[in-house]
Protein backbone atom coordinates (compact mmCIF):
# COMPACT_ATOMS: atom_id res chain seq x y z
CA UNK A 1 0.00 0.00 0.00
CA UNK A 2 2.64 2.36 0.90
CA UNK A 3 5.74 2.58 -1.02
CA UNK A 4 8.97 4.43 -0.28
CA UNK A 5 11.90 4.64 -2.50
CA UNK A 6 14.97 5.73 -1.87
CA UNK A 7 14.33 8.24 0.43
CA UNK A 8 16.83 10.94 1.47
CA UNK A 9 15.55 13.96 3.69
CA UNK A 10 18.65 16.39 5.50
CA UNK A 11 18.42 18.42 7.41
CA UNK A 12 20.28 21.28 6.64
CA UNK A 13 24.08 19.97 6.14
CA UNK A 14 22.92 17.10 8.36
CA UNK A 15 21.75 14.05 6.44
CA UNK A 16 19.04 12.85 8.65
CA UNK A 17 17.62 9.58 6.35
CA UNK A 18 19.97 8.13 3.63
CA UNK A 19 17.84 6.23 0.82
CA UNK A 20 15.46 4.61 2.78
CA UNK A 21 13.39 1.78 1.02
CA UNK A 22 9.94 0.63 2.88
CA UNK A 23 6.31 -0.63 2.17
CA UNK A 24 3.52 -2.07 4.27
CA UNK A 25 0.78 -3.77 2.74
CA UNK A 26 -3.04 -3.56 3.87
CA UNK A 27 -3.34 -5.23 7.34
CA UNK A 28 0.21 -5.37 7.81
CA UNK A 29 1.71 -3.85 10.86
CA UNK A 30 5.20 -2.53 10.57
CA UNK A 31 7.36 -1.17 13.36
CA UNK A 32 10.93 1.01 12.71
CA UNK A 33 12.90 0.63 15.83
CA UNK A 34 15.96 2.89 16.76
CA UNK A 35 18.23 5.02 18.85
CA UNK A 36 17.41 8.70 19.67
CA UNK A 37 18.33 10.42 16.60
CA UNK A 38 18.13 7.56 14.30
CA UNK A 39 15.64 9.25 12.19
CA UNK A 40 12.54 7.47 12.93
CA UNK A 41 10.25 10.56 13.77
CA UNK A 42 11.78 12.07 10.68
CA UNK A 43 11.06 9.44 8.46
CA UNK A 44 7.23 10.08 10.11
CA UNK A 45 7.30 13.32 9.10
CA UNK A 46 8.50 12.62 5.55
CA UNK A 47 5.80 10.36 4.88
CA UNK A 48 3.11 12.63 5.95
CA UNK A 49 4.88 15.24 4.02
CA UNK A 50 6.09 18.05 7.02
CA UNK A 51 9.68 17.26 5.40
CA UNK A 52 10.05 17.76 2.17
CA UNK A 53 12.76 14.95 0.56
CA UNK A 54 15.67 15.89 -1.32
CA UNK A 55 15.36 12.78 -3.00
CA UNK A 56 13.07 9.38 -3.35
CA UNK A 57 9.79 8.66 -4.01
CA UNK A 58 6.77 8.19 -2.37
CA UNK A 59 3.83 6.13 -3.13
CA UNK A 60 0.05 5.18 -1.93
CA UNK A 61 -1.54 2.54 -3.71
CA UNK A 62 0.28 3.47 -6.85
CA UNK A 63 -0.17 7.05 -6.56
CA UNK A 64 2.58 9.19 -5.94
CA UNK A 65 2.66 11.32 -2.88
CA UNK A 66 5.69 12.77 -2.57
CA UNK A 67 4.82 16.20 -3.57
CA UNK A 68 1.75 16.61 -2.14
CA UNK A 69 0.92 18.51 0.80
CA UNK A 70 0.65 17.20 4.09
CA UNK A 71 -3.62 17.87 4.18
CA UNK A 72 -3.93 16.70 0.79
CA UNK A 73 -1.87 13.48 2.16
CA UNK A 74 -4.71 12.90 4.68
CA UNK A 75 -7.33 12.76 1.95
CA UNK A 76 -5.54 10.55 -0.09
CA UNK A 77 -5.50 7.95 3.20
CA UNK A 78 -2.10 8.98 5.43
CA UNK A 79 -3.05 9.94 9.53
CA UNK A 80 -0.35 10.31 11.98
CA UNK A 81 -0.78 9.89 15.70
CA UNK A 82 1.72 12.82 16.52
CA UNK A 83 4.72 12.39 19.17
CA UNK A 84 3.39 13.79 22.47
CA UNK A 85 -0.09 13.89 21.21
CA UNK A 86 -0.66 17.68 19.97
CA UNK A 87 -4.33 17.88 20.27
CA UNK A 88 -5.77 21.40 20.42
CA UNK A 89 -6.62 22.67 23.75
CA UNK A 90 -9.54 25.67 22.91
CA UNK A 91 -11.69 22.42 21.67
CA UNK A 92 -13.24 20.08 23.20
CA UNK A 93 -12.78 16.35 22.90
CA UNK A 94 -15.70 15.83 19.91
CA UNK A 95 -14.17 19.12 18.32
CA UNK A 96 -10.69 17.10 18.47
CA UNK A 97 -12.31 14.28 16.77
CA UNK A 98 -14.01 16.44 14.10
CA UNK A 99 -10.74 17.99 13.14
CA UNK A 100 -10.14 14.11 11.58
CA UNK A 101 -12.78 14.80 8.94
CA UNK A 102 -11.12 18.37 7.99
CA UNK A 103 -10.18 16.73 4.73
CA UNK A 104 -13.02 16.03 3.51
CA UNK A 105 -12.19 12.26 3.00
CA UNK A 106 -15.01 10.35 3.59
CA UNK A 107 -14.50 6.51 4.81
CA UNK A 108 -15.97 4.06 7.00
CA UNK A 109 -14.70 5.73 10.32
CA UNK A 110 -16.65 8.71 12.47
CA UNK A 111 -16.67 10.37 15.88
CA UNK A 112 -19.30 8.17 16.51
CA UNK A 113 -17.04 4.86 15.99
CA UNK A 114 -14.69 6.40 17.84
CA UNK A 115 -17.24 6.65 20.40
CA UNK A 116 -17.92 2.85 20.10
CA UNK A 117 -14.05 2.02 20.26
CA UNK A 118 -13.77 4.51 23.41
CA UNK A 119 -16.89 4.53 25.10
CA UNK A 120 -15.70 6.92 28.04
CA UNK A 121 -15.33 9.41 25.08
CA UNK A 122 -19.14 9.77 24.60
CA UNK A 123 -19.90 11.21 28.02
CA UNK A 124 -16.54 13.28 27.79
CA UNK A 125 -17.26 14.63 24.67
CA UNK A 126 -17.72 18.74 25.60
CA UNK A 127 -14.84 18.19 27.87
CA UNK A 128 -11.87 20.30 26.61
CA UNK A 129 -8.90 17.92 26.52
CA UNK A 130 -6.71 19.75 28.86
CA UNK A 131 -8.89 17.73 31.78
CA UNK A 132 -8.36 14.34 30.39
CA UNK A 133 -5.61 11.94 31.84
CA UNK A 134 -2.61 11.04 29.42
CA UNK A 135 -3.88 8.09 28.10
CA UNK A 136 -7.21 9.62 27.70
CA UNK A 137 -5.64 12.20 25.43
CA UNK A 138 -3.58 9.36 23.62
CA UNK A 139 -7.41 7.94 23.24
CA UNK A 140 -8.56 11.36 21.81
CA UNK A 141 -5.40 11.30 19.59
CA UNK A 142 -5.47 8.17 18.38
CA UNK A 143 -9.45 8.93 17.64
CA UNK A 144 -8.42 12.49 16.04
CA UNK A 145 -6.35 10.12 13.15
CA UNK A 146 -9.14 7.41 13.20
CA UNK A 147 -11.80 9.89 11.97
CA UNK A 148 -9.76 10.46 8.51
CA UNK A 149 -10.79 7.12 7.71
CA UNK A 150 -6.97 6.29 6.85
CA UNK A 151 -5.89 3.79 4.82
CA UNK A 152 -2.53 4.17 6.50
CA UNK A 153 -2.13 4.96 10.23
CA UNK A 154 1.38 6.16 11.74
CA UNK A 155 1.78 6.20 15.19
CA UNK A 156 4.88 8.03 16.89
CA UNK A 157 5.44 7.08 20.04
CA UNK A 158 2.68 6.24 21.15
CA UNK A 159 3.88 4.66 24.68
CA UNK A 160 5.68 7.85 25.84
CA UNK A 161 5.08 8.94 29.02
CA UNK A 162 2.21 6.39 29.86
CA UNK A 163 2.02 3.68 32.04
CA UNK A 164 2.20 -0.46 31.27
CA UNK A 165 -1.05 -0.92 31.21
CA UNK A 166 -2.23 2.31 29.86
CA UNK A 167 -0.40 1.36 26.85
CA UNK A 168 -1.13 -2.23 26.59
CA UNK A 169 -4.95 -0.67 26.41
CA UNK A 170 -4.14 1.73 23.92
CA UNK A 171 -2.21 -1.36 21.76
CA UNK A 172 -5.50 -3.58 22.17
CA UNK A 173 -7.67 -1.80 19.70
CA UNK A 174 -4.94 -2.33 17.18
CA UNK A 175 -5.95 -5.90 16.11
CA UNK A 176 -9.60 -4.28 15.31
CA UNK A 177 -8.04 -1.76 12.61
CA UNK A 178 -5.78 -3.80 10.95
CA UNK A 179 -8.54 -6.52 10.72
CA UNK A 180 -10.48 -3.75 8.62
CA UNK A 181 -7.26 -3.78 6.34
CA UNK A 182 -5.59 -0.31 7.71
CA UNK A 183 -1.80 -0.45 7.51
CA UNK A 184 -0.18 0.88 10.68
CA UNK A 185 3.49 1.80 10.85
CA UNK A 186 4.75 2.68 14.10
CA UNK A 187 7.39 4.06 15.39
CA UNK A 188 8.56 3.07 19.30
CA UNK A 189 11.26 3.74 21.74
CA UNK A 190 10.00 0.89 23.84
CA UNK A 191 11.50 -1.81 21.31
CA UNK A 192 9.74 -4.66 23.30
CA UNK A 193 6.40 -3.68 22.77
CA UNK A 194 6.78 -2.58 19.21
CA UNK A 195 8.21 -6.18 18.29
CA UNK A 196 5.50 -7.24 20.15
CA UNK A 197 2.27 -6.17 18.10
CA UNK A 198 4.29 -6.11 14.85
CA UNK A 199 4.53 -8.38 11.45
CA UNK A 200 7.81 -6.90 10.61
CA UNK A 201 10.02 -4.14 11.93
CA UNK A 202 12.83 -1.98 10.47
CA UNK A 203 15.64 -0.93 12.33
CA UNK A 204 17.62 2.47 12.14
CA UNK A 205 20.50 3.24 12.94
CA UNK A 206 21.82 6.77 11.78
CA UNK A 207 19.02 7.39 9.01
CA UNK A 208 19.94 4.03 7.24
CA UNK A 209 18.33 0.70 7.61
CA UNK A 210 20.30 -1.82 9.47
CA UNK A 211 18.51 -4.55 10.17
CA UNK A 212 14.58 -5.62 8.75
CA UNK A 213 12.36 -8.73 9.55
CA UNK A 214 10.10 -10.67 11.41
CA UNK A 215 10.32 -10.23 14.99
CA UNK A 216 10.11 -14.45 15.41
CA UNK A 217 12.64 -14.56 13.07
CA UNK A 218 15.53 -12.06 14.67
CA UNK A 219 17.45 -12.86 17.58
CA UNK A 220 18.03 -10.42 20.82
CA UNK A 221 21.44 -10.22 19.86
CA UNK A 222 21.10 -9.42 16.06
CA UNK A 223 18.39 -6.62 17.22
CA UNK A 224 20.64 -5.20 19.68
CA UNK A 225 23.68 -5.33 17.10
CA UNK A 226 21.38 -3.45 14.38
CA UNK A 227 20.58 -0.98 17.53
CA UNK A 228 23.49 -0.01 18.58
CA UNK A 229 25.50 -0.69 15.47
CA UNK A 230 27.52 -2.92 16.87
CA UNK A 231 28.21 -5.02 13.85
CA UNK A 232 29.28 -3.77 10.79
CA UNK A 233 27.41 -0.33 10.15
CA UNK A 234 27.60 -0.54 6.12
CA UNK A 235 25.74 -3.94 5.38
CA UNK A 236 22.24 -3.80 5.70
CA UNK A 237 21.12 -6.67 7.49
CA UNK A 238 17.86 -9.38 7.06
CA UNK A 239 16.85 -11.99 8.55
CA UNK A 240 13.55 -13.04 6.67
CA UNK B 1 -25.69 63.31 34.89
CA UNK B 2 -22.71 64.42 32.56
CA UNK B 3 -20.80 61.78 33.66
CA UNK B 4 -23.28 59.18 32.59
CA UNK B 5 -23.69 60.77 29.33
CA UNK B 6 -19.47 60.70 29.04
CA UNK B 7 -19.81 56.60 29.59
CA UNK B 8 -22.73 55.73 27.49
CA UNK B 9 -20.99 57.76 24.49
CA UNK B 10 -18.07 55.80 25.30
CA UNK B 11 -19.44 52.63 25.49
CA UNK B 12 -21.25 53.40 21.78
CA UNK B 13 -17.61 54.36 20.67
CA UNK B 14 -15.77 51.35 22.12
CA UNK B 15 -17.87 49.52 19.62
CA UNK B 16 -16.43 51.13 16.81
CA UNK B 17 -13.02 50.29 18.32
CA UNK B 18 -13.88 46.64 18.91
CA UNK B 19 -14.84 46.34 14.84
CA UNK B 20 -12.01 47.45 14.47
CA UNK B 21 -9.77 45.25 16.29
CA UNK B 22 -10.91 41.96 15.90
CA UNK B 23 -9.79 41.77 12.23
CA UNK B 24 -6.51 42.71 13.76
CA UNK B 25 -6.83 40.15 16.94
CA UNK B 26 -7.74 37.34 14.63
CA UNK B 27 -5.28 38.02 11.84
CA UNK B 28 -2.69 37.96 15.00
CA UNK B 29 -4.45 34.73 16.76
CA UNK B 30 -4.42 32.96 13.94
CA UNK B 31 -2.19 33.28 11.45
CA UNK B 32 0.33 35.12 13.50
CA UNK B 33 1.02 38.34 11.42
CA UNK B 34 0.55 42.00 13.22
CA UNK B 35 -0.90 43.58 10.43
CA UNK B 36 0.41 47.32 10.68
CA UNK B 37 -1.61 48.73 7.25
CA UNK B 38 -4.85 47.48 8.86
CA UNK B 39 -5.88 50.68 9.61
CA UNK B 40 -4.68 52.04 6.40
CA UNK B 41 -7.41 49.07 5.12
CA UNK B 42 -10.12 50.62 7.37
CA UNK B 43 -9.34 53.94 5.24
CA UNK B 44 -9.06 52.36 1.62
CA UNK B 45 -12.40 50.44 2.16
CA UNK B 46 -14.04 54.48 3.25
CA UNK B 47 -12.58 55.63 -0.04
CA UNK B 48 -13.98 52.78 -1.87
CA UNK B 49 -17.29 53.35 -0.67
CA UNK B 50 -16.73 56.91 -1.25
CA UNK B 51 -16.39 55.93 -4.78
CA UNK B 52 -19.01 53.20 -5.23
CA UNK B 53 -21.48 55.99 -3.45
CA UNK B 54 -20.25 59.13 -6.01
CA UNK B 55 -20.36 57.07 -8.75
CA UNK B 56 -23.54 54.76 -8.70
CA UNK B 57 -25.41 57.08 -5.60
CA UNK B 58 -26.17 54.15 -3.62
CA UNK B 59 -26.91 54.91 -0.14
CA UNK B 60 -24.16 54.26 1.77
CA UNK B 61 -25.63 50.95 3.75
CA UNK B 62 -25.79 49.50 0.49
CA UNK B 63 -22.29 50.84 0.03
CA UNK B 64 -20.99 48.91 2.99
CA UNK B 65 -22.89 45.45 1.39
CA UNK B 66 -20.60 46.01 -1.96
CA UNK B 67 -17.12 46.94 -0.17
CA UNK B 68 -17.09 44.63 2.64
CA UNK B 69 -17.80 41.14 0.61
CA UNK B 70 -14.90 42.76 -1.80
CA UNK B 71 -12.78 43.65 1.16
CA UNK B 72 -12.93 39.96 2.39
CA UNK B 73 -11.85 38.56 -1.39
CA UNK B 74 -9.21 41.16 -1.28
CA UNK B 75 -8.58 39.67 2.83
CA UNK B 76 -8.50 35.99 1.20
CA UNK B 77 -5.75 36.56 -1.99
CA UNK B 78 -4.13 38.59 -0.05
CA UNK B 79 -3.43 36.62 2.49
CA UNK B 80 -2.10 33.52 -0.02
CA UNK B 81 -0.44 35.78 -2.83
CA UNK B 82 1.19 38.42 -0.04
CA UNK B 83 1.03 37.45 3.44
CA UNK B 84 1.62 33.91 2.95
CA UNK B 85 4.85 34.15 1.05
CA UNK B 86 6.73 36.48 3.45
CA UNK B 87 5.10 34.51 6.48
CA UNK B 88 6.99 31.66 5.08
CA UNK B 89 10.39 33.42 4.72
CA UNK B 90 10.15 35.14 8.58
CA UNK B 91 7.82 36.72 10.48
CA UNK B 92 9.38 39.88 10.49
CA UNK B 93 9.18 40.22 6.46
CA UNK B 94 5.33 40.04 7.29
CA UNK B 95 6.01 43.46 9.83
CA UNK B 96 7.74 45.08 6.91
CA UNK B 97 5.63 44.16 4.33
CA UNK B 98 2.57 45.11 6.22
CA UNK B 99 4.24 48.31 6.97
CA UNK B 100 5.38 48.89 3.65
CA UNK B 101 1.96 48.34 2.29
CA UNK B 102 0.78 50.35 4.86
CA UNK B 103 2.85 53.51 3.43
CA UNK B 104 1.74 52.45 -0.31
CA UNK B 105 -1.76 52.86 0.74
CA UNK B 106 -1.44 56.11 2.53
CA UNK B 107 0.88 58.04 -0.31
CA UNK B 108 -1.23 56.14 -3.04
CA UNK B 109 -5.01 57.97 -1.23
CA UNK B 110 -2.72 61.10 -1.51
CA UNK B 111 -2.14 61.13 -4.93
CA UNK B 112 -5.71 60.11 -5.99
CA UNK B 113 -7.84 62.08 -3.28
CA UNK B 114 -5.97 64.68 -2.20
CA UNK B 115 -5.67 65.50 1.75
CA UNK B 116 -8.92 66.74 2.07
CA UNK B 117 -10.93 64.56 4.83
CA UNK B 118 -14.75 63.31 3.91
CA UNK B 119 -17.58 61.59 5.78
CA UNK B 120 -20.54 60.00 4.54
CA UNK B 121 -23.71 61.89 4.05
CA UNK B 122 -26.95 60.11 5.99
CA UNK B 123 -29.27 62.52 6.21
CA UNK B 124 -30.93 63.98 8.73
CA UNK B 125 -30.09 60.77 10.83
CA UNK B 126 -26.66 62.02 11.47
CA UNK B 127 -28.20 64.46 14.11
CA UNK B 128 -31.65 62.37 15.47
CA UNK B 129 -31.02 61.23 18.68
CA UNK B 130 -32.90 58.36 21.25
CA UNK B 131 -33.74 60.45 24.00
CA UNK B 132 -33.11 58.21 27.02
CA UNK B 133 -33.73 60.62 30.17
CA UNK B 134 -34.41 64.56 29.55
CA UNK B 135 -30.50 64.61 29.76
CA UNK B 136 -29.22 61.65 28.56
CA UNK B 137 -29.32 60.83 24.74
CA UNK B 138 -27.74 58.89 22.38
CA UNK B 139 -27.23 59.51 19.01
CA UNK B 140 -28.36 56.91 15.91
CA UNK B 141 -25.59 56.71 14.22
CA UNK B 142 -23.44 55.72 17.31
CA UNK B 143 -26.43 53.30 18.42
CA UNK B 144 -26.44 51.33 15.07
CA UNK B 145 -22.94 51.15 14.86
CA UNK B 146 -22.39 49.83 18.28
CA UNK B 147 -25.27 47.76 17.63
CA UNK B 148 -24.01 46.66 14.25
CA UNK B 149 -20.30 45.95 15.91
CA UNK B 150 -21.79 43.64 18.74
CA UNK B 151 -24.06 41.42 16.43
CA UNK B 152 -20.81 41.35 14.19
CA UNK B 153 -18.93 40.15 16.79
CA UNK B 154 -21.73 37.96 18.23
CA UNK B 155 -21.77 36.58 14.64
CA UNK B 156 -17.96 35.83 14.58
CA UNK B 157 -17.94 34.08 17.83
CA UNK B 158 -20.99 31.73 16.64
CA UNK B 159 -19.11 31.37 13.23
CA UNK B 160 -15.57 30.25 15.12
CA UNK B 161 -17.79 28.05 17.34
CA UNK B 162 -20.09 26.13 15.65
CA UNK B 163 -18.81 25.37 12.14
CA UNK B 164 -16.29 23.15 10.47
CA UNK B 165 -14.17 25.85 9.01
CA UNK B 166 -14.23 27.77 12.47
CA UNK B 167 -13.33 24.39 14.09
CA UNK B 168 -10.49 24.57 11.98
CA UNK B 169 -9.67 28.08 12.43
CA UNK B 170 -9.61 27.32 16.07
CA UNK B 171 -7.37 24.42 15.48
CA UNK B 172 -5.01 26.21 13.22
CA UNK B 173 -4.71 29.38 15.90
CA UNK B 174 -3.69 26.44 18.83
CA UNK B 175 -1.31 24.46 16.97
CA UNK B 176 -0.55 24.93 12.94
CA UNK B 177 2.17 21.97 12.00
CA UNK B 178 -0.91 19.77 14.28
CA UNK B 179 -3.73 20.98 12.10
CA UNK B 180 -1.27 19.84 9.38
CA UNK B 181 -1.53 16.75 9.47
CA UNK B 182 -4.91 16.40 10.87
CA UNK B 183 -6.16 16.94 7.58
CA UNK B 184 -6.57 21.31 7.73
CA UNK B 185 -5.58 22.98 4.60
CA UNK B 186 -4.04 25.81 6.66
CA UNK B 187 -3.14 28.08 3.58
CA UNK B 188 -7.00 28.08 3.33
CA UNK B 189 -8.20 28.31 6.91
CA UNK B 190 -5.32 31.27 7.01
CA UNK B 191 -7.62 32.74 3.79
CA UNK B 192 -10.29 32.76 5.64
CA UNK B 193 -9.20 34.48 9.19
CA UNK B 194 -7.82 37.02 6.29
CA UNK B 195 -10.71 37.84 5.02
CA UNK B 196 -12.90 37.90 8.12
CA UNK B 197 -10.24 40.52 9.47
CA UNK B 198 -10.53 42.47 5.79
CA UNK B 199 -14.15 42.40 5.48
CA UNK B 200 -14.57 43.33 9.61
CA UNK B 201 -12.27 46.51 8.63
CA UNK B 202 -13.99 47.46 6.09
CA UNK B 203 -17.29 47.39 7.91
CA UNK B 204 -15.24 49.65 10.75
CA UNK B 205 -13.43 51.95 7.97
CA UNK B 206 -17.13 53.31 6.90
CA UNK B 207 -18.38 53.16 10.15
CA UNK B 208 -15.90 55.79 10.99
CA UNK B 209 -16.75 57.95 7.79
CA UNK B 210 -20.40 57.65 9.28
CA UNK B 211 -19.35 58.78 12.78
CA UNK B 212 -16.93 61.64 12.16
CA UNK B 213 -14.52 61.38 9.16
CA UNK B 214 -11.40 60.39 7.42
CA UNK B 215 -8.58 61.53 5.27
CA UNK B 216 -5.21 59.33 3.80
CA UNK B 217 -3.70 59.94 7.15
CA UNK B 218 -6.47 58.67 9.68
CA UNK B 219 -5.26 54.81 9.27
CA UNK B 220 -2.41 54.91 11.66
CA UNK B 221 -4.17 56.64 14.78
CA UNK B 222 -7.01 53.65 14.23
CA UNK B 223 -4.39 51.21 14.45
CA UNK B 224 -3.12 52.42 17.86
CA UNK B 225 -6.68 52.07 19.27
CA UNK B 226 -7.26 48.94 17.91
CA UNK B 227 -3.85 47.49 18.97
CA UNK B 228 -5.12 49.12 22.49
CA UNK B 229 -8.23 47.50 22.13
CA UNK B 230 -6.28 43.72 22.04
CA UNK B 231 -4.09 44.61 24.44
CA UNK B 232 -6.40 45.23 26.80
CA UNK B 233 -9.22 42.55 26.16
CA UNK B 234 -6.69 39.72 25.51
CA UNK B 235 -5.40 38.57 21.90
CA UNK B 236 -7.12 36.29 20.16
CA UNK B 237 -10.02 36.23 22.37
CA UNK B 238 -13.09 37.63 21.03
CA UNK B 239 -15.40 38.80 24.02
CA UNK B 240 -12.06 40.51 24.93
CA UNK B 241 -11.78 42.57 22.38
CA UNK B 242 -15.15 44.07 22.82
CA UNK B 243 -14.52 44.35 26.55
CA UNK B 244 -11.23 45.94 25.53
CA UNK B 245 -13.18 48.33 23.14
CA UNK B 246 -15.55 49.53 24.96
CA UNK B 247 -13.16 49.98 28.25
CA UNK B 248 -10.77 52.16 25.66
CA UNK B 249 -13.83 54.05 24.72
CA UNK B 250 -14.84 54.82 28.27
CA UNK B 251 -11.76 55.93 29.09
CA UNK B 252 -11.58 58.30 26.43
CA UNK B 253 -14.42 59.75 27.61
CA UNK B 254 -14.02 59.93 30.92
CA UNK B 255 -10.87 61.43 29.91
CA UNK B 256 -12.35 63.82 28.23
CA UNK B 257 -14.94 64.92 30.37
CA UNK B 258 -12.44 65.50 32.96
CA UNK B 259 -10.59 67.67 30.33
CA UNK B 260 -12.00 68.50 26.99
CA UNK B 261 -8.12 67.59 25.28
CA UNK B 262 -7.50 64.55 27.63
CA UNK B 263 -9.49 62.14 26.12
CA UNK B 264 -6.52 60.13 24.15
CA UNK B 265 -4.51 60.26 26.76
CA UNK B 266 -6.62 58.86 29.17
CA UNK B 267 -6.97 55.90 26.43
CA UNK B 268 -3.37 55.30 26.21
CA UNK B 269 -2.82 55.57 30.62
CA UNK B 270 -5.51 52.88 30.67
CA UNK B 271 -4.21 50.65 28.27
CA UNK B 272 -0.39 51.30 29.90
CA UNK B 273 -1.95 50.55 33.60
CA UNK B 274 -3.67 47.20 31.80
CA UNK B 275 0.05 46.18 30.22
CA UNK B 276 1.67 46.64 33.22
CA UNK B 277 -1.02 44.81 35.79
CA UNK B 278 -2.13 42.44 33.15
CA UNK B 279 -0.06 42.00 30.49
CA UNK B 280 -2.33 38.95 29.11
CA UNK B 281 -5.20 41.00 28.84
CA UNK B 282 -8.49 41.12 30.87
CA UNK B 283 -9.80 38.13 29.18
CA UNK B 284 -7.06 35.75 28.99
CA UNK B 285 -9.01 33.09 26.35
CA UNK B 286 -7.69 31.16 23.52
CA UNK B 287 -10.62 32.08 20.10
CA UNK B 288 -14.03 30.94 21.17
CA UNK B 289 -13.07 29.29 24.11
Amino acid sequence: MLEVRNLTVRHGYLQALTNIDLSVSAGETLAIIGANGAGKSTLLRAIVGLHRPSAGTMALDGRAITMLPPHARVRAGIALVPEGRRLFPSLSVEENLMIGTASGRRGTWDVGRVFELFPWMKERRREPTIHLSGGEQQAVALGRALTASPRLLLLDELSLGLAPTVVRRIYGVLPQLVSDGMAVLLVEQDVAQALRVADRFQCLLEGRTTLEGRPKDATPQQIEAAYFGLAGRNESGSVA
Amino acid sequence: MNWVNAIVQGIMLGGLYALFACGLSILFGVVRVVNLAHGDFAVLAAYLALVVISTSHVPVLLAVIIVAPLFAVVGYVGQRLVIQRSLDVSPLTTLLVTFGLSVVIQNALLVFFSADSHSFDVGALISASLRVTPELSIGYVSLIIFVTAVVLLIGLQLFLSNTAIGRQIRAAADDQEAARIAGVDTRHVFGIAAAIAFGTVAIAGIALGIYSSFDPSAGPPRLIYAFEAVIIGGVGSIWGTLAGGIILGVAQAIGAQIDPSGGVLAGHLVFLAVLALRPQGLIRARLAA
